[in-house]
Protein backbone atom coordinates (compact mmCIF):
# COMPACT_ATOMS: atom_id res chain seq x y z
CA UNK A 1 0.00 0.00 0.00
CA UNK A 2 3.03 2.41 0.75
CA UNK A 3 4.34 3.67 -2.28
CA UNK A 4 7.73 5.13 -2.62
CA UNK A 5 8.60 8.64 0.09
CA UNK A 6 8.59 11.82 -1.71
CA UNK A 7 11.52 13.84 -0.03
CA UNK A 8 12.25 17.55 -0.61
CA UNK A 9 16.20 18.11 -0.23
CA UNK A 10 17.90 21.27 -1.23
CA UNK A 11 20.84 20.53 -4.11
CA UNK A 12 23.23 22.78 -2.67
CA UNK A 13 23.20 24.60 0.30
CA UNK A 14 26.52 26.79 1.92
CA UNK A 15 28.24 25.53 5.28
CA UNK A 16 25.99 26.43 7.80
CA UNK A 17 22.76 26.74 6.01
CA UNK A 18 20.06 25.82 7.93
CA UNK A 19 17.60 23.74 5.11
CA UNK A 20 14.69 22.40 5.45
CA UNK A 21 13.21 19.27 4.36
CA UNK A 22 10.06 17.93 3.49
CA UNK A 23 9.12 14.25 3.70
CA UNK A 24 5.86 12.82 2.62
CA UNK A 25 4.95 8.91 2.25
CA UNK A 26 1.71 7.66 1.00
CA UNK A 27 0.26 5.13 3.57
CA UNK A 28 -3.09 4.78 4.66
CA UNK A 29 -1.95 5.08 8.83
CA UNK A 30 -4.92 3.07 9.90
CA UNK A 31 -5.77 4.16 13.51
CA UNK A 32 -7.34 0.87 15.07
CA UNK A 33 -10.27 2.44 15.62
CA UNK A 34 -12.42 2.62 12.69
CA UNK A 35 -14.73 -0.02 11.93
CA UNK A 36 -14.75 -2.08 8.46
CA UNK A 37 -18.42 -2.83 6.37
CA UNK A 38 -18.77 -5.77 8.96
CA UNK A 39 -18.91 -3.96 11.99
CA UNK A 40 -15.52 -5.55 12.84
CA UNK A 41 -12.65 -2.93 14.40
CA UNK A 42 -9.74 -2.35 11.39
CA UNK A 43 -6.69 -3.80 12.90
CA UNK A 44 -3.87 -0.70 13.49
CA UNK A 45 -1.17 -0.38 10.81
CA UNK A 46 0.43 2.77 11.33
CA UNK A 47 4.49 4.51 10.21
CA UNK A 48 5.31 4.36 13.74
CA UNK A 49 9.04 5.84 13.74
CA UNK A 50 10.54 8.01 11.12
CA UNK A 51 14.20 9.02 11.07
CA UNK A 52 16.44 11.19 9.53
CA UNK A 53 20.49 10.32 9.20
CA UNK A 54 23.07 12.53 7.98
CA UNK A 55 26.34 10.51 7.19
CA UNK A 56 25.32 8.06 9.29
CA UNK A 57 24.46 10.19 12.54
CA UNK A 58 20.51 10.88 12.78
CA UNK A 59 19.78 14.27 12.92
CA UNK A 60 15.71 14.41 13.54
CA UNK A 61 13.62 11.40 14.36
CA UNK A 62 10.07 11.11 15.26
CA UNK A 63 8.04 8.91 17.16
CA UNK A 64 4.54 8.54 15.18
CA UNK A 65 0.63 7.43 16.95
CA UNK A 66 -2.53 6.87 15.45
CA UNK A 67 -3.43 10.53 15.47
CA UNK A 68 -1.30 11.12 12.71
CA UNK A 69 -2.65 12.05 9.79
CA UNK A 70 -2.96 9.47 6.32
CA UNK A 71 -0.11 9.93 4.44
CA UNK A 72 2.23 11.53 6.90
CA UNK A 73 3.86 14.75 6.11
CA UNK A 74 7.02 15.90 8.01
CA UNK A 75 8.68 19.13 7.49
CA UNK A 76 11.91 19.78 9.59
CA UNK A 77 15.43 21.46 9.56
CA UNK A 78 18.69 20.77 8.83
CA UNK A 79 21.72 22.59 9.43
CA UNK A 80 24.54 21.35 7.52
CA UNK A 81 28.26 22.17 7.43
CA UNK A 82 29.31 19.49 5.09
CA UNK A 83 28.39 17.91 1.53
CA UNK A 84 26.64 14.24 2.05
CA UNK A 85 23.85 11.84 1.91
CA UNK A 86 20.48 11.76 3.86
CA UNK A 87 18.99 8.43 4.63
CA UNK A 88 15.28 8.60 6.03
CA UNK A 89 13.78 5.36 7.47
CA UNK A 90 10.10 4.79 7.79
CA UNK A 91 9.16 2.27 10.22
CA UNK A 92 5.97 0.40 9.69
CA UNK A 93 4.06 -1.41 12.04
CA UNK A 94 4.57 -4.34 10.50
CA UNK A 95 7.88 -4.21 10.54
CA UNK A 96 8.62 -2.77 6.65
CA UNK A 97 11.02 -0.47 5.93
CA UNK A 98 10.76 2.06 3.69
CA UNK A 99 13.65 4.62 2.60
CA UNK A 100 14.99 7.08 0.90
CA UNK A 101 18.40 8.42 0.34
CA UNK A 102 19.37 12.40 -1.29
CA UNK A 103 22.48 14.10 -1.39
CA UNK A 104 23.14 17.16 -0.66
CA UNK A 105 26.62 19.01 -2.02
CA UNK A 106 27.42 21.88 0.42
CA UNK A 107 29.97 24.68 -0.57
CA UNK B 1 -48.88 -4.55 42.13
CA UNK B 2 -50.24 -1.43 41.74
CA UNK B 3 -48.09 0.39 39.39
CA UNK B 4 -48.77 3.92 39.04
CA UNK B 5 -47.93 5.99 35.86
CA UNK B 6 -45.58 8.40 37.70
CA UNK B 7 -43.53 5.01 38.82
CA UNK B 8 -43.09 3.91 35.60
CA UNK B 9 -42.15 7.37 34.46
CA UNK B 10 -38.74 7.41 37.26
CA UNK B 11 -38.00 4.23 36.39
CA UNK B 12 -37.39 4.66 32.69
CA UNK B 13 -35.48 7.29 33.54
CA UNK B 14 -33.42 5.97 35.54
CA UNK B 15 -32.65 3.24 33.23
CA UNK B 16 -32.27 6.05 30.84
CA UNK B 17 -29.39 7.58 32.59
CA UNK B 18 -27.53 4.60 33.06
CA UNK B 19 -27.70 3.41 29.69
CA UNK B 20 -26.07 7.19 28.66
CA UNK B 21 -23.32 6.42 30.71
CA UNK B 22 -22.59 3.21 29.94
CA UNK B 23 -22.26 4.55 26.62
CA UNK B 24 -20.46 7.42 27.41
CA UNK B 25 -17.81 5.36 28.83
CA UNK B 26 -17.95 3.35 25.67
CA UNK B 27 -17.01 5.88 23.90
CA UNK B 28 -13.41 6.55 26.53
CA UNK B 29 -12.38 9.23 24.45
CA UNK B 30 -8.86 10.47 25.90
CA UNK B 31 -9.86 12.49 29.35
CA UNK B 32 -8.05 15.39 30.82
CA UNK B 33 -6.40 13.28 33.05
CA UNK B 34 -4.93 10.87 30.47
CA UNK B 35 -3.00 13.75 28.90
CA UNK B 36 -2.24 14.82 32.12
CA UNK B 37 -0.72 11.53 33.10
CA UNK B 38 1.39 12.04 29.26
CA UNK B 39 2.54 15.24 30.57
CA UNK B 40 3.63 14.20 33.83
CA UNK B 41 5.36 11.18 32.47
CA UNK B 42 7.34 13.20 29.67
CA UNK B 43 8.31 16.15 32.02
CA UNK B 44 9.33 13.99 34.31
CA UNK B 45 9.30 15.56 37.65
CA UNK B 46 9.90 18.68 36.03
CA UNK B 47 7.62 22.37 36.74
CA UNK B 48 6.01 22.98 33.04
CA UNK B 49 5.91 26.29 32.23
CA UNK B 50 4.94 28.37 29.25
CA UNK B 51 6.49 30.25 27.31
CA UNK B 52 9.38 30.04 24.19
CA UNK B 53 7.69 27.37 22.37
CA UNK B 54 5.04 28.22 19.75
CA UNK B 55 2.37 26.14 18.52
CA UNK B 56 0.86 26.97 15.09
CA UNK B 57 -2.54 25.47 14.04
CA UNK B 58 -5.99 26.03 12.22
CA UNK B 59 -8.71 28.09 14.37
CA UNK B 60 -11.60 25.59 12.65
CA UNK B 61 -9.80 22.97 10.96
CA UNK B 62 -12.90 21.64 8.82
CA UNK B 63 -11.63 18.39 8.20
CA UNK B 64 -10.46 16.39 11.09
CA UNK B 65 -8.66 14.02 9.12
CA UNK B 66 -5.69 16.28 8.27
CA UNK B 67 -5.27 19.09 10.60
CA UNK B 68 -1.64 20.88 9.85
CA UNK B 69 0.00 21.91 12.58
CA UNK B 70 3.74 23.71 13.36
CA UNK B 71 5.27 24.10 16.12
CA UNK B 72 8.87 25.91 17.09
CA UNK B 73 10.95 26.50 20.42
CA UNK B 74 13.30 29.24 20.70
CA UNK B 75 16.67 27.56 21.46
CA UNK B 76 20.22 28.17 20.52
CA UNK B 77 20.60 24.48 19.43
CA UNK B 78 24.19 24.18 20.32
CA UNK B 79 25.74 21.21 21.68
CA UNK B 80 24.79 22.56 25.42
CA UNK B 81 21.45 23.64 25.23
CA UNK B 82 19.06 22.29 22.63
CA UNK B 83 15.41 21.02 22.64
CA UNK B 84 15.53 17.78 23.27
CA UNK B 85 11.99 16.42 22.30
CA UNK B 86 8.57 17.83 21.46
CA UNK B 87 5.65 16.14 22.34
CA UNK B 88 1.96 16.49 20.44
CA UNK B 89 -1.03 15.85 22.40
CA UNK B 90 -4.56 15.97 21.52
CA UNK B 91 -6.40 16.05 24.57
CA UNK B 92 -10.02 15.36 22.80
CA UNK B 93 -8.76 12.09 20.88
CA UNK B 94 -9.13 8.13 21.59
CA UNK B 95 -5.52 8.16 22.25
CA UNK B 96 -4.02 11.53 23.37
CA UNK B 97 -0.55 11.11 22.08
CA UNK B 98 -0.11 12.31 18.48
CA UNK B 99 3.41 12.58 17.78
CA UNK B 100 6.96 12.85 19.64
CA UNK B 101 9.99 14.64 18.16
CA UNK B 102 13.01 14.23 18.65
CA UNK B 103 15.71 16.85 17.78
CA UNK B 104 19.44 17.27 17.73
CA UNK B 105 21.67 20.04 17.51
CA UNK B 106 22.59 19.20 14.58
CA UNK B 107 18.72 20.62 13.90
CA UNK B 108 19.94 24.25 13.86
CA UNK B 109 16.18 25.30 14.69
CA UNK B 110 13.71 23.24 16.97
CA UNK B 111 10.71 23.77 14.43
CA UNK B 112 8.67 21.26 12.50
CA UNK B 113 5.52 20.71 10.60
CA UNK B 114 3.52 17.72 10.15
CA UNK B 115 -0.47 16.95 9.72
CA UNK B 116 -2.78 15.17 12.32
CA UNK B 117 -5.83 14.32 12.97
CA UNK B 118 -8.64 15.58 15.52
CA UNK B 119 -11.31 13.08 16.56
CA UNK B 120 -13.25 16.63 17.53
CA UNK B 121 -13.33 19.84 18.76
CA UNK B 122 -10.40 20.23 21.27
CA UNK B 123 -7.21 21.40 22.74
CA UNK B 124 -3.70 20.84 21.29
CA UNK B 125 -0.76 20.34 23.37
CA UNK B 126 2.88 20.55 22.74
CA UNK B 127 5.25 19.84 25.17
CA UNK B 128 9.14 20.73 24.55
CA UNK B 129 11.53 19.38 26.55
CA UNK B 130 15.14 20.86 26.46
CA UNK B 131 18.69 19.36 27.34
CA UNK B 132 19.08 20.84 30.85
CA UNK B 133 15.40 18.91 31.81
CA UNK B 134 13.11 22.20 31.87
CA UNK B 135 10.12 21.54 30.21
CA UNK B 136 7.34 24.28 28.70
CA UNK B 137 4.77 23.79 26.97
CA UNK B 138 1.37 25.49 24.56
CA UNK B 139 -2.15 25.06 24.23
CA UNK B 140 -4.35 25.70 21.22
CA UNK B 141 -7.86 24.90 20.90
CA UNK B 142 -8.88 23.96 17.65
CA UNK B 143 -12.72 23.78 16.61
CA UNK B 144 -13.11 21.15 14.38
CA UNK B 145 -16.24 20.80 11.81
CA UNK B 146 -16.33 17.08 10.58
CA UNK B 147 -13.74 14.75 12.91
CA UNK B 148 -11.45 12.73 11.63
CA UNK B 149 -11.11 9.23 13.31
CA UNK B 150 -13.52 7.27 11.58
CA UNK B 151 -15.95 4.64 13.81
Amino acid sequence: MASKPRVKVPKKAAAGDIITIKTLISHAMESGQRKGKDGNLIPRKIINKFTADFNGTTVFSADLEPGIAANPFIEFNVKVMESGTFNFVWLDDDGTQYSSSNEIAVE
Amino acid sequence: MNISRRKVLALGAGLGAVVLTGFKANIAFADEAKTQAAIDAFANGATVESGKITLTAPEIAENGNTVPISIEVESPMTADDYVQSVMILAEGNPNPGVATLHFTPMSGVAAATTRMRLAKTQNVIAIAKMSDGSVVMDKKLVKVTIGGCGG
